[in-house]
């Protein structure tokens, strides 16, 4: 049989997660829900820096921003990670894996609902923030789609990760999905420049997508400027480690089915 | 059991040579061999621990084995299962549906795995064949354990399957409800000249469903052949006497054989079964 992917496949499980939405509004509320909050808070902070802070005048809308693309990464990753787990959580794998669906047809779609689900939850952020403080992140044009881009690629990395490790060790690792992102939101420069680091770590930094992204953010909002070259370093970092890490989710697909746990995994 | 023929016979459904799969130390099944005519209903029996489930496993391209063949529908489940998996299914109380989606939602998706044309209409003639159609709008979770089975039995034909394999497909029902299972499961397969192969503890189930039995104890084939001959082979009543007799080690085979007979089978070569002449031809 010829290897190829089916989009019909790859619809049958986005069709199912959206079932899934569907049948819980509670849950799409709960996606929109932090990245609000988080907003609100960040504005505040913001409007107080403003009066205290030279440098935070110069782009109002900075803070905001960041806290709108970091959560872009947060989500990108729980997005494919949670839609992983729910096929553990409803024992579903077996069902799934005796069907004719290919390993990386179920990458695909992962991904695709990470998507879905964080445009749910970004978009109501975004479009407060215009309401409550006049930061409009849709101003910054193109370059906010490949900011976007690259921050969702390495939510998908790390969420991939995280399910390649649910995979290999079982639901004890599930709360990965919710905290092992954060291990990077120090070295990505969120709120402020690489070069606020210690000089030893600035290189680990500068191996993050996120971290050229975030330097390429504030060089859009405070020069004007968009920096080619923290472009291709995350675009190019994103190729190498996605790729890897799809190798590593499909060897660990490959190891379970070594040990047979693909039949009996769940709750 | 399978004989030489001076035609070349069709592919049987399930070839299985030297079958071993080792977790460690630890051997779970240990260099079997049968062969599943197409068309024909298999029992897997066994106590708990004989391999049953890690044999099913395999034959679903799940489990790799460490060694040995599993041919499923002319495909090797090793290194080609997605030729054979659009032309089987499978169906365990242990694998649930998402509990959330209703009836329809997850036969719908399930469709669309398989590539079924016309899913609406697949499902209505399922449902109303199944007598599920009620249920079609309910979540999976809001139903009771027979109506799961239903629901799971759905599923497992939703692409017509050459090939259905089904574990303990009525355990933990009532026994009405598991007879309404069984009378389905030997119509569909009389309609439709399906193989199955069906793993159970329930021998009564089996002595009604199925052409052909094989046992394992201790991750090997035992014995193997149609109810009727190994119930007579054992010089019991019942088949569910003579899992117990494998089960308890108290191989009766021999001796009832050499009382009765005279002629008693070498375990590593069970008699060929004369009631069926074809059907499951097993070995260790």
């Amino acid at each position: 049989m010829t290897p190829g992917v089916s989009a019909r496949r790859v619809g049958a499980i986005i069709l199912r997660h959206v079932y899934l939405m569907r049948s819980s509004p509670v849950r799409v509320i709960e996606m929109a829900y932090w990245p609000t909050v988080q907003m609100i808070m960040w504005g505040f902070i913001s409007q107080f820096f403003l009066t205290h802070s030279d440098w935070l005048v110069q782009a109002a809308g900075a803070l905001v921003s960041a806290v709108l693309l970091w959560d872009v990464v947060f989500r990108g990753n729980l997005g494919l990670s949670l839609s992983f787990l729910e096929e553990m959580w409803s024992r579903n794998l077996g069902h799934l894996f005796v069907s004719p669906l290919r390993p990386y047809e179920h990458v695909i779609a992962l991904t695709l609902m990470s998507l879905l689900r964080t445009l749910i939850g970004i978009t109501p952020a975004a479009l407060l923030a215009i309401v409550f403080y006049e930061v409009n992140i849709f101003d910054m044009g193109l370059p906010l789609l490949a900011f976007f881009s690259n921050l969702l690629v390495m939510g998908w990395v790390v969420g991939l990760g995280v399910s390649a490790m649910v995979l290999r060790f079982g639901l004890g690792a599930e709360s990965l999905a919710w905290v092992f992102v954060f291990a990077f939101a120090p070295l990505s420069g969120i709120y402020y420049p690489i070069s606020t680091l210690p000089d030893w770590l600035q290189p680990v930094a500068w191996a993050l997508p996120a971290a050229h992204v975030f330097e390429g953010m504030r060089g859009v909002l405070f020069d004007g400027v968009f920096h080619m070259g923290h472009f291709a370093a995350a675009v190019g970092l994103n190729v190498v480690y996605f790729s890897g890490t799809v190798a590593l989710f499909l060897w660990v697909f490959h190891l379970a089915r070594q040990r047979g746990q693909l039949l009996n995994m769940g709750e | 059991m399978t004989h030489a023929a001076p035609t070349k016979l069709p592919e049987p459904a399930i070839l299985v040579r030297d079958l071993t799969k080792r977790f460690g130390a630890e051997v779970a099944v240990d260099g079997i061999s049968f062969t599943v005519r197409a068309g024909a209903v298999t029992g897997l029996l066994g106590g708990n621990g004989a391999g049953k489930t890690t044999t099913i496993s395999m034959l679903l391209g799940l489990l790799l084995p460490t060694s040995g063949i599993v041919r499923v529908l002319g495909h090797d489940m090793v290194t080609d299962r997605h030729g054979a998996l659009p032309r089987m299914n499978f169906s365990s109380p242990y694998v649930d549906l998402p509990g959330r989606l209703t009836v329809r939602e997850n036969l719908t998706v399930y469709a669309h795995l398989y590539g079924v044309d016309g899913v609406a209409a697949r499902i209505k003639v399922l449902a109303e064949d199944l007598d599920i159609t009620g249920l079609l709008k309910k979540p999976y979770n809001k139903l009771s354990a027979g109506q799961k089975t239903r629901v799971a039995l759905a599923k497992a034909l939703i692409n017509q399957p050459a090939l259905l394999l089904l574990d303990e497909p009525t355990a933990s029902l009532d026994p009405d409800t598991g007879d309404w299972i069984r009378s389905y499961l030997k119509s569909y397969q009389d309609r439709t000249g399906a193989t199955i192969f069906l793993a159970s503890h329930n021998m009564a189930e089996v002595e009604r469903l199925c052409d052909d039995v094989l046992v394992m104890r201790a991750g090997r084939i035992h014995d193997h052949g149609t109810p009727r001959a190994l119930i007579d082979r054992y010089g019991r009543r019942t088949l569910e006497e003579v899992f117990l007799d494998i089960a308890r080690g108290h191989d009766r085979r021999t001796t009832h054989a050499v009382r009765d007979e005279g002629t008693p089978p070498p375990p590593s070569a069970p008699p060929a079964d004369p009631a069926t002449g074809t059907g499951t031809e097993a070995g260790e």
